[in-house]
């Protein structure tokens, strides 16, 4: 749709902006402030440049937090993408159940986070828990997330499985009722294989929400940390230890605002480059 | 068909399983869920649902919970309706920069951003109050709802528009009488979508509350004694933050199925 080119339209958006910018720009600065400086105390702090960044961009433990991290968001994305498009087209499409499955889908999503990391110790604990004693009495593997590190690994990655697929059936769901039924007929008449009907009809119209779930996973998953922190402590070792939990670390534990600021302002700018080249990529593939 | 069915039966029992495990822990004490296994529950006590109902500093951080939720979905549907209608019917200058930059806000990694976050909201006389938590997540909710709403208003055909104004609307009666009750099903979603992230956020709910407005996740985490955990009171405060949420839905389901069909997707 051709837009109008109308300058006065910034007044509708300035109730935004300043709500934004409130909790925004002045957290920013301050936090661009603490990664240049070294602070002893109040009152007591010293300019340094870059020092920070420099020391922040050469620590290894970073680079293995980065890793796993990227990893992970990787895995991620691509577990809860497709099985969350595949579950949306299964889904049904009339009648009382598809209710049912809607408040169903979202009731992982209502848990506050900290809480999904409880519940999963339990349940994934080999002595008392139903999915550890299945694992270990039923399909007999070793398995206890609390000293493997492969096994914390995936736990941590099937409880994200568990908690945020829903979101992408939902979005992608809503996405799919849009289409009105004369595309479905018009593909019936031309013989098209289901194949042909998700590729040409469904995926291009599913495009916007995928948007919104693509970029939504990506972010929240790369800043992931109530749940592993809850389920794992970052353990065994360092294994799930992923980069937001090296920073509160950093930032709570040791005190080391400048570092902490540092590592800061370069998460950030991770996240808006992959971002971006999302968002970029989405567009100009539909285009 | 069939197979579409089982691989849904295998999803929906996953997504169940662990959400049954919570109910069944809510419904024994600590001492039972500890002693043993059981795939269902052994000395059913109502115990824990109980203490969460009777003592004021349980079910005092479901209403803190329930008021900044509320306040912040509200304040975000309002900030964001006008704002997603310029997104979708005009160009301006910098209007693809301002949409990028509303995004960028989800995308900052709290731990350290809490500090200056406290600073600035006790600068205000805020912290502990209502208010205060409202308005911090608008910080996340915002970006989302502007970008939700902005979808469905492009669904909506221009014509629209121009006749309204042609018949003498002015710009606040057409938006107000025309324009919201045909993005309704828009605006229950992004609603949903609201009530969900703020309901679920902790770092800055804790941080910007001390007593009064205490949120009710961060009231979970200190049934921590010497003891360790209480397992059960956990669980069963668990399965009541689902509760106020699942209501929601149950209010918009309509507009997932339906209303979504105006979207533009």
């Amino acid at each position: 749709m051709n837009k109008i080119q109308n300058n006065k339209a910034w007044l509708l958006v300035i109730p935004v902006f300043v709500i934004v910018a409130f909790s925004a720009i002045i957290p920013l600065m301050t936090v661009v402030n603490y990664s240049v400086q070294d602070i002893f105390g109040p009152g007591q702090r010293v300019f340094i440049g870059t020092e920070w960044f420099k020391e922040v961009l050469l620590d290894e433990r970073l680079h293995d937090a980065l890793w796993r991290q990227l990893l992970f968001s990787a895995l991620v994305l691509l577990i809860e993408i497709p099985l969350g498009i595949l579950i949306a087209l299964a889904l049904p499409t009339r009648g009382w159940s598809v209710s049912l499955f809607l408040i169903i889908l979202a009731l992982p999503l209502l848990i506050p986070w900290n809480v999904i990391g409880f519940i999963w110790i339990v349940f994934a604990r080999p002595d008392i828990g139903l999915a550890g004693k299945t694992i270990n009495d039923l399909l007999s593997i070793d398995y206890n997330f609390t000293s493997n590190a492969f096994d914390a690994w995936i736990t941590v990655l099937i409880m994200d499985v568990w908690h945020w697929t829903p979101l992408v059936v939902l979005l992608c769901y809503a996405g799919l009722r849009a289409i009105p039924d004369a595309y479905y007929q018009a593909a019936s008449i031309d013989g098209a294989s289901k194949w042909a009907v998700f590729r040409y009809i469904q995926l291009p119209k599913m495009r916007e929400v995928l948007t919104i779930a693509v970029l939504l996973r990506f972010m929240d998953s790369f800043l992931i940390y109530a749940e592993p922190f809850v389920l794992t402590g970052g353990g065994p070792g360092n294994s799930t230890t992923f980069l937001s939990q090296f920073l509160t670390k950093m930032a709570i534990g040791q005190f080391d605002l400048g570092p902490a600021a540092a590592f800061s302002l370069i998460y950030f700018l991770i996240v808006l480059l992959f971002s971006w080249l999302f968002y970029t990529a989405i567009t100009h593939i539909s285009q | 068909m069939s197979k579409r069915r089982l691989g849904l039966i295998i999803y929906f029992t996953f997504l169940l399983l662990p959400l049954y495990w919570m109910f069944v822990m809510s419904l024994q004490t600590t001492e039972s869920i500890l002693g043993g296994f059981s795939l269902w529950p052994r000395d059913i006590t109502l115990a824990n649902y109980t203490k969460i109902f009777t003592d004021q500093s349980w079910y005092s951080g479901y209403i803190n919970s329930i008021i900044y939720v509320s306040m912040n979905t509200v304040i975000s549907l309002l900030a964001a309706l006008p704002a997603a209608y310029a997104f979708s019917r005009y160009s301006f200058i910098g209007d693809k920069h301002m949409f990028f930059w509303l995004l960028t806000n989800r995308m900052a990694p709290p731990a350290v951003f809490l500090l200056p976050f406290f600073q600035l909201y006790s600068t205000f006389g805020l912290i502990d109050t209502h208010i205060a938590v409202a308005i911090a997540h608008c910080l996340f909710n915002v970006p989302l709802a502007v970008w939700i709403l902005e979808g469905f208003m492009s669904g909506i055909p221009r014509e629209i528009d121009e006749t309204a104004y042609l018949d003498g609307y002015s710009f606040p009666r057409f938006f107000l009488t025309v324009f919201i009750p045909l993005i309704r099903a828009g605006i229950g979603v992004t609603a949903f979508f609201c009530f969900m992230f703020s309901w679920v956020e902790l770092l800055l709910a804790r941080t910007l509350t001390t007593t009064s407005a205490k949120p009710i996740a961060a009231i979970m985490t200190r049934t921590q004694s010497a003891a360790g955990l209480d397992w059960g009171l956990l669980a069963a405060a668990g399965i009541l933050t689902i509760v106020p949420g699942a209501l929601v839905v149950y209010f918009v389901r309509n507009y997932m199925t339906k209303g979504f069909a105006l979207g533009r997707v």
